[in-house]
C-alpha cells in the first residue's frame, strides 16, 4: 500500500554511530481507508440536481375602477381543475358543453393543441377547484409549457363554474 | 529448455497518484458538499418538464405541507436577525439580542408570531419535536403578509420560491398566492422536481 520510505536498512557497526539507518516506514493504510470512506460518503451525500423551478407571473391586482379586458367569449377554453385529477373543460361563456378530460398525454394535451389550431388567438382560463390539489396546478401549467400557450391566465372559480360541472354530472 | 523462474520478491505497486486522486476528490466534495437544512415537514414536490434551476443564494422559501400548513424560511443570518426585529415590533413582540442570534441560524419555522420567542428558545434538538401549526394565512390574521414584506424590506432582492406538496389542497396554495399578489408580488418560483423530458406531465397517467 502507500508507504513512505525513509533510509536504507542496518544498524551500527564496528561500534561505529551510524546515522539512522533504520527504515522508517509509516504504514499508510488507515489513513488512506479513512480517506476514501471519506470520499464515498461526500460522494453518496451530495445531491446533484437541484430542485428546479417554475416561473409564475400573476397579474397585477386589478385596482378599483379597473374594467377588466373584453375578450371574445368564442375564443375562452376553461379548464376547470377538479377533485381526483379530472378536467373539466369548455369552449364559450354562455351555455357551454363541458366536457370530461385528465392529465394524460391523450387527454388535456392534445385538446389544447388541436384547440389551438382550430381556434386562433385562444385564451386559456385556468380555474383550479376547491377540491383540487396543488399537483394538479403545477401539472396544467406545465402543460401549458410543453404546449406552449402563451395566453392562459389563472383565475379564481366562480360559483357558476361550479354548478356547471355539476349539471355536467361528468 | 528455459526455466521459468519464480518470483519471490511480491510485486510492489505505487499507489500514490490513486491516493492523490482520492484526497483530490475528497477535497472536492467536502468544499462542495452544503448541509441539508432541516425540514419541519417532509414535502413531496410535484414534478415538472421545467429546467430552470432555483438561484442558492436570496432565497423566501414558502413551504406548503400536504395538510395545508406553511412554513416560511429565508437565508442570509443577518437579514433573518433583521426581520426578526421588524416583525417583532409589528406586532409587539420585543426580541433580544439572544433571541435574533438564535433565530438568525434556525432553518425553516411555521409558528404564529407569539409562539415564536418560546420556540426559538428552545434548544434545537426539542424544536423537531414542537408540532408547529404553521403560519396563520387566513384574511383576518395573516401574518405571512408581514413576514413577507418585512423580509422584503430587509432584502430586497429576494426571490420568492413556493415549495408545495403535491396534495397539498388547492386554495391553501391559493390564499398564499393571494397573499402574495396582494402584496404586489407578482412573480414567483413555484419548486418542482425533474422530470424527464419527453415523458409527458407528471400526471400524465389516467385519473385513478
Amino acid at each position: 500500500m502507500a508507504e513512505i520510505s525513509q533510509g536504507g536498512g542496518g544498524g551500527s557497526k564496528d561500534g561505529k554511530v551510524r546515522v539512522k539507518k533504520s527504515s522508517t516506514k509509516i504504514d499508510m493504510t488507515p489513513m488512506v481507508d479513512l480517506a476514501f470512506l471519506l470520499l464515498t460518503f461526500f460522494i453518496l451525500t451530495t445531491t446533484l440536481n437541484k430542485p428546479q423551478t417554475m416561473e409564475l407571473t400573476m397579474p397585477e391586482k386589478e385596482k378599483e375602477g379597473d374594467k377588466p379586458p373584453e375578450v371574445n367569449e368564442k375564443k375562452v377554453v376553461t379548464l376547470i381543475l377538479g377533485p381526483q385529477d379530472k378536467i373539466y373543460w369548455y369552449v364559450g361563456i354562455t351555455d357551454p358543453k363541458v366536457e370530461l378530460t385528465n392529465f394524460s398525454k391523450d387527454g388535456i394535451r392534445k385538446i389544447l393543441t388541436s384547440k389551438d389550431k382550430e381556434i386562433p388567438g385562444m385564451i386559456i382560463l385556468i380555474k383550479p377547484g376547491k377540491e383540487s390539489k396543488y399537483k394538479n396546478l403545477v401539472d396544467i401549467l406545465d402543460e401549458m409549457t410543453i404546449t406552449s400557450m402563451k395566453r392562459f391566465a389563472l383565475v379564481k372559480i366562480t360559483t357558476a363554474d361550479e354548478d356547471l360541472v355539476k349539471e355536467s354530472n361528468l | 529448455m528455459g526455466k521459468i523462474k519464480m518470483h519471490r520478491t511480491t510485486p510492489s505497486l505505487d499507489m500514490t497518484p490513486m491516493v492523490d486522486l482520492g484526497f483530490l476528490l475528497v477535497t472536492f466534495f467536502m468544499l462542495t458538499a452544503t448541509a441539508v437544512p432541516d425540514e419541519p415537514v417532509t414535502v413531496n414536490t410535484p414534478s415538472s418538464a421545467s429546467e430552470i434551476k432555483i438561484p442558492e443564494t436570496n432565497i423566501l422559501l414558502l413551504t406548503i405541507s400536504n395538510d395545508g400548513r406553511v412554513f416560511f424560511s429565508m437565508d442570509g443570518k443577518f437579514h433573518r436577525q433583521e426581520l426578526l426585529k421588524k416583525v417583532g415590533e409589528r406586532y409587539g413582540i420585543q426580541f433580544s439580542e439572544q433571541d435574533a442570534a438564535r433565530f438568525g441560524v434556525m432553518s425553516s419555522f411555521g409558528l404564529p408570531i407569539g409562539n415564536l420567542q418560546e420556540f426559538i428558545n428552545l434548544p434545537p434538538e426539542k424544536r423537531k419535536e414542537v408540532n408547529q401549526p404553521g403560519i396563520p394565512v387566513d384574511s383576518l390574521n395573516n401574518q405571512l403578509k408581514d413576514w413577507v414584506i418585512f423580509a422584503r424590506t430587509t432584502n430586497p432582492q429576494l426571490r420568492i420560491a413556493i415549495k408545495g406538496d403535491g396534495n397539498a389542497d388547492y386554495p391553501t396554495v391559493e390564499k398564499v398566492m393571494n397573499t402574495l399578489v396582494d402584496n404586489r408580488i407578482n412573480r414567483f418560483n413555484l419548486i418542482t422536481n425533474m422530470e424527464q423530458a419527453g415523458t409527458g406531465a407528471a400526471a400524465a397517467e389516467p385519473a385513478h
